[in-house]
């Protein structure tokens, strides 16, 4: 192990080095360029014996990735907000395929207005194309969570595509020391693949091809199995990880001094570590608040999300996206898992770090004195500039 | 063809190791087109312009409706110069 001062964006570089991937198909796109170029240049170098596809666009990259993973190829790519958006069709068509690539994805805005801030818009609005999806909140957070990320995909019980989200800048271009596994660990956590996935070369077979109406259901459900045994192996596997490089990431939904707090704000990526300094300040002021880190988007833990709410009666949950028409996707997916539940608390919807608006201590201190009020708007809009001074809607 | 029929019975993945023309596509067809060999010239426009591959030709040089595919479109016999095809009505 050695540490190493590092972008996020390089985290996400090494770690599919560490991975020892075979075949990277990328297209550039800010925020997420320095890590296929970081690739490049160990390819390039001879430092890593993987095929460089240069494709014409995000659509192309991911299928020549399903191409390769189809093989048995270990692959890896990564996008950016529009690249993601363009990558749609073929995200669908990955985990479909059962094709186990693992992808680092740039958390930016989604344009219209042309935006390069961090921004959850466009991983949440994957939410329903088969893959398993991360959140990171540190830049080791995501060179640790793509090493998970092969194991878990490439899972015989699972093989589905994983994405690793990191936020922009806060992230992808902020350096800070990094612990490098050492590549026998690595080796020792990641075996090689050991066989062609699906296609045998040298036989004429049809992958991914038509299927009637008989069968088709069957298919998608074997994609809705994958995903549910995919949440019993993600916790075996990071403690696999645990106890090879001694890290671990708090699982699915990370508590941070819940025990006895009355009021627990549940929030992403980089956001966490700001409202940690925030539970701390407040905690000292003797207000009883926690927090809880949502990891793991895909597949859902609903369990942690039930087992948090037994012991509190005020969940917020902060959004950096919003759902037109409902709420933010984090909030919606917490009071679905929390309604069948024994428990009910109050939960509220805070809107807020949208396109790169940076989410202070003061904003995520906003949310909490919100949190604790009696009552309150479901979904609020926090820090929007509005003449009238009322962030509500709806 | 292989014949799956539950979910247990499926790959790991959506693989096929036939030709997609296992599988039979006629099903839905209401008219059959039948070729009348007394009419035809063999011009081989009927095997043209079928959109789904559904006409060959055999032998002699006669075109055959193959009707395990052929979903009834009429197209062959509205392009038939001698109107050597009509399209019967399937029974039942």
């Amino acid at each position: 192990m050695v540490q190493v001062v590092m972008s996020g964006n390089h985290a996400s570089s090494y770690a599919a080095k560490l991975a020892r991937v075979q075949v990277i198909a990328a297209y550039p796109i800010t925020p997420q360029t320095t890590i296929v170029e970081k690739l490049a240049t160990f390819v390039a170098s001879g430092e890593l014996p993987a095929q460089y596809i240069k494709v014409e666009s995000e659509h192309s990259a991911l299928q020549a990735c399903i191409g390769a993973a189809a093989l048995g190829a270990r692959t890896f790519t990564a996008t950016s907000s529009q690249g993601l958006l363009l990558m749609h069709e073929l995200l669908h068509w990955a985990s479909g395929a059962r094709a186990p690539i693992v992808m680092g994805v740039v958390n930016r805005a989604v344009a219209p207005p042309w935006s390069l801030g961090t921004d959850h818009t466009d991983t949440m609005s994957q939410r329903d194309t088969g893959w398993i999806q991360f959140y990171a909140e540190s830049n080791q957070e995501v060179l640790d969570t793509t090493l998970i990320a092969y194991r878990l995909a490439e899972d015989p019980d699972v093989r589905l595509p994983v994405m690793v989200a990191e936020d922009a800048f806060y992230l992808s271009h902020t350096v800070e020391p990094v612990d490098v596994p050492s590549q026998d660990d690595v080796d020792r956590f990641l075996p090689p693949l050991a066989r062609a996935f699906a296609v045998r070369p040298g036989e004429t077979q049809r992958y991914g091809s038509f299927v009637g109406p008989e069968l088709y259901m069957e298919f998608r459900y074997q994609v809705a199995k994958a995903m549910k045994r995919a949440a019993h192996v993600r916790p075996q596997v990071e403690e696999e990880y645990r106890r090879i490089t001694g890290r671990h990431h708090g699982g699915s939904l990370a508590a941070y001094r819940v025990d006895d707090a009355d009021a627990v704000l549940i929030t992403m990526g980089t956001a966490s570590t700001t409202a940690r300094s925030v539970v701390d300040t407040l905690r000292a002021r003797g207000k009883k608040i926690g927090l809880a880190k949502l990891r793991l988007f895909r597949p859902f833990p609903v369990d942690k999300v039930c087992e948090l709410a037994a012991t509190v009666g005020r969940i917020g949950v902060m959004d950096r996206c919003y759902t037109y028409g409902a709420a933010g996707p984090a909030y919606a997916e917490v009071v679905a898992a929390l309604f069948g539940g024994l428990h009910r608390p109050i939960v509220r919807n805070f809107i807020a770090g949208l396109g790169g608006r940076d989410v202070t201590p003061e904003a995520i201190e906003e949310m909490y004195e919100s949190l604790l009020k009696d009552r309150g708007p479901e979904v609020e809009w926090v820090g929007l500039k509005r003449r009238k001074g009322v962030t509500t809607h709806g | 063809m292989t014949s799956y029929e539950t979910e247990e019975d499926l790959p790991d993945a959506p693989i096929a190791s036939e030709p997609t023309d296992s599988i039979k596509t006629a099903s839905w067809r209401t008219f059959r087109p039948v070729i009348k060999l007394e009419k035809c010239t063999k011009c081989n426009v009927c095997w043209k312009f079928c959109p789904d591959v559904a006409i060959e030709i055999n032998e002699e040089g006669w075109p055959v409706v193959l009707l395990d595919y052929c979903k009834g479109c009429g197209i062959c016999a509205e392009e038939c110069k001698p109107l050597a095809i009509e399209m019967v009505k399937e029974e039942g």
